[in-house]
C-alpha cells in the first residue's frame, strides 16, 4: 500500500489513484515523426530501477493528474508536484 | 544419473544419503560459445534446448540467485494454449505439446496435471468474446468447449450459479488439456537435464555489464568476474530492462509486481482450474491440498517482490462470492514476483540492434505455461541467429511497425 501525497487532497490511499506512468513523456510532431519516433512515444518506457517520475491520477478524488517521485525498489515517496512543472525545478531525480 | 524404480530403490536401502547433486553448479569459465542471462524456467529450457536440439554444449546460463526463487518459483502453475491470435495460439500449443511428454523428456516428474481449464464468462459480451475464442481455438486444432450452467453445476459442483450473484456466471468455456504443472519441478527438472548435457548452470552470479564492440557482443561482467561469449541470450523476466539497458538497448517492457496467495491444505474439494475474468480472481488446488489464488497485477512499476493489500482483498472478495464454501478458509501465505508486460502482452522473443545479443522477455504475468516452448524457439532463434516460424512475429521491431500482437485486446485473457 503506497500513502501518495496527491498536492490538492493530501496523503490518501493508493486504491484511490491510477497508476500513469513514466512523467515528462514528450508527444513528437505527428507532421514530421518517424515511425520510430512514434514508436518510441507510444511504448518504449524507461523502466527504471530506483527513483522515477511517473504520473498518477486522484481518479477517487480530485480526479486531478500529478507527478510523484518515487523509488521503484522501496517505494519511497520523495515528492509530489502538478502538471507543467519541469523536472529541473524539482530536484534530482531519474 | 537416471532416475528409475531401481534408483530409488537402491537409494532408499542405503537411507537416501548417497543422492548425487541433481545440477552441478560449478564456477564460471573464461568463454562459452552461448552465454543465457537469467537462471529461471525460460533461460534454463533454452540452455537445454541448445544442447539437446542444436548441439551446442559449451553454454553457461548465469543466474543472479539460487535456481528456483524467481518467477519460476513464484507463478501461479497454470498451464493453458486457449489465446485468440493465430501467433499465440500455435506458440503457446507448441509449449502445451511439450508439457505433455515433460516429465519423460526430463526423466523428472514435473507433475504436469491435465485437470482442465475453465473460464467463466459473467456479461453477454464476454460470453460472446469466449464462444469466439473457442471457435478461433478449435480452428487452430487446440481444444476447447463451450460450457452451459446446466455443464458447469455438474463439472464444478461448489460454484455459485444463483442468479442473486452481483456479477451472475453465464457460461464458460474448458480447455481439457490445460492444467497445472508443478513450478519447482519445472526448474530443477531442466537444470538437470541441462547440466547432464554439458552445460554451466552457475548460481549466485549477477551479470553488471556487457562488452560490446563494433555493434557486436563479446562477452558480459559479472559479479564473479567477465566472462567471453560468443553469443548472449537474456531471459531475465521482470529485469529485462536492466539488463538490456547495459547493452543500451531499450524495451517496451515495464516491471509490475503480481502477487498470489495460498489458504491452508485441505482434502480434494476443487478438481479444476477456474478463472474468473470479468470478476478477477483465479485458482486451482495444488497436490498439497492448499487453493492457490491469484488476480490483477499491482498498477505501478515496482522491482519490490510484494504486492498490495486491496488487491487481496478485491480477488477474496470474488472468490468467496462465487465460492461460498471457501469462506472460512484461513489464507496461509502470499508473495510477488516482478513481471515484465509489453504494451501488446505478448512477449519479445528474437534478435535485438546488438548482434548476437538476443532478448525472451515480454511473457507478462502468463510465462510459466510457456516455459518448455519459449526455450525451444529462443534456443533455436540463438543457434541460428534467426527466428523460428513459431517467434518469427514476436519480434522487438513490432512497436516500430505496427504488426502487435494483441492478445489482451482480441482474447482479453487473463494475463
Amino acid at each position: 500500500m503506497l500513502l501518495i501525497p496527491c498536492p490538492w487532497c493530501g496523503a490518501r490511499p493508493d486504491s484511490e489513484f491510477s497508476a500513469g506512468g513514466e512523467a515528462h513523456l514528450e508527444r513528437p510532431d505527428p507532421d514530421h515523426a518517424s515511425d520510430g519516433q512514434w514508436g518510441e512515444y507510444l511504448y518504449f518506457r524507461r523502466n527504471v530501477k530506483g527513483v522515477q517520475r511517473e504520473r498518477w491520477l486522484h481518479s477517487h478524488g480530485c480526479r486531478r493528474w500529478f507527478n510523484v517521485v518515487r523509488d521503484t525498489v522501496t517505494h519511497e515517496i520523495t515528492a509530489a508536484y502538478p502538471m507543467g512543472e519541469s523536472m529541473k525545478e524539482t530536484g534530482p531525480g531519474a | 544419473m537416471r532416475y528409475s524404480l531401481f534408483s530409488l530403490l537402491a537409494n532408499a536401502a542405503g537411507g537416501h544419503r548417497r543422492w548425487p547433486r541433481a545440477w552441478m553448479s560449478p564456477a564460471p569459465k573464461p568463454s562459452y560459445d552461448v552465454v543465457i542471462v537469467g537462471g529461471g524456467g525460460h533461460g534454463l529450457a533454452t540452455a537445454y534446448w541448445l544442447a539437446k536440439n542444436h548441439g551446442i554444449r559449451n553454454v553457461a546460463v548465469l543466474e543472479r540467485g539460487p535456481i528456483g526463487l524467481g518467477n519460476t518459483g513464484r507463478n501461479t502453475t497454470v498451464v493453458r494454449s486457449n489465446y485468440l491470435c493465430d501467433d499465440s495460439a500455435h506458440l503457446y500449443e507448441h509449449a502445451l505439446k511439450l508439457w505433455e511428454g515433460l516429465s519423460q523428456e526430463l526423466n523428472f516428474n514435473t507433475m504436469f496435471s491435465q485437470r482442465g481449464v475453465v473460464n467463466l464468462a459473467f456479461t453477454r459480451h464476454e460470453l460472446a468474446g469466449m464462444e469466439r475464442r473457442a471457435g478461433a481455438m478449435r480452428l487452430n486444432g487446440i481444444d476447447c468447449e463451450l460450457l452451459t450452467l446446466a455443464d458447469l453445476r455438474r463439472w464444478i459442483p461448489n460454484l455459485n450459479l444463483s442468479r442473486d450473484l452481483r456479477y451472475p456466471v453465464l457460461g464458460g468455456i474448458v480447455q481439457p488439456r490445460g492444467g497445472n504443472a508443478r513450478h519447482d519441478a519445472v526448474a530443477w527438472g531442466f537444470a538437470r537435464g541441462a547440466s547432464a548435457l554439458g552445460v554451466d548452470v552457475i548460481e549466485n552470479c549477477a551479470v553488471t555489464g556487457m562488452r560490446i564492440e563494433h555493434g557486436r557482443i563479446t562477452g558480459v561482467e559479472t559479479s564473479r568476474g567477465p566472462i567471453a561469449a560468443g553469443r548472449v541470450g537474456v531471459v531475465a523476466a521482470g529485469h529485462s530492462s536492466v539488463v538490456m539497458d547495459m547493452a543500451g538497448v531499450r524495451l517496451p517492457i515495464q516491471s509490475f509486481p503480481l502477487q498470489a496467495l495460498v489458504s491452508e491444505p485441505v482434502k480434494p474439494i476443487l478438481h479444476t482450474v477456474v478463472m474468473a475474468g470479468h470478476v478477477h480472481v483465479y485458482l486451482s488446488q495444488s497436490d498439497k491440498g492448499e487453493l492457490v489464488i491469484g488476480a490483477a497485477r499491482d498498477s505501478y512499476l515496482s522491482y519490490a517482490q510484494r504486492g498490495s493489500f486491496h488487491l487481496i482483498e478485491e480477488q477474496l472478495r470474488a472468490l468467496i462470492e462465487l465460492f461460498p464454501v471457501f469462506s472460512r478458509l484461513r489464507m496461509m501465505r502470499q508473495w510477488a514476483g516482478i513481471v515484465d508486460c509489453a504494451p501488446d502482452a505478448s512477449p519479445i522473443v528474437g534478435l535485438t540492434p546488438v548482434h548476437n545479443l538476443y532478448v525472451n522477455c515480454g511473457w507478462g504475468t502468463g510465462g510459466f505455461k510457456a516455459t518448455p516452448g519459449s526455450g525451444w524457439v529462443f534456443a533455436h532463434t540463438i543457434a541460428n541467429d534467426a527466428p523460428h516460424p513459431l517467434n518469427r512475429n514476436f519480434t522487438l521491431e513490432r512497436f516500430t511497425t505496427g504488426a502487435l500482437i494483441d492478445e489482451a485486446a482480441a482474447a482479453g485473457v487473463a494475463h
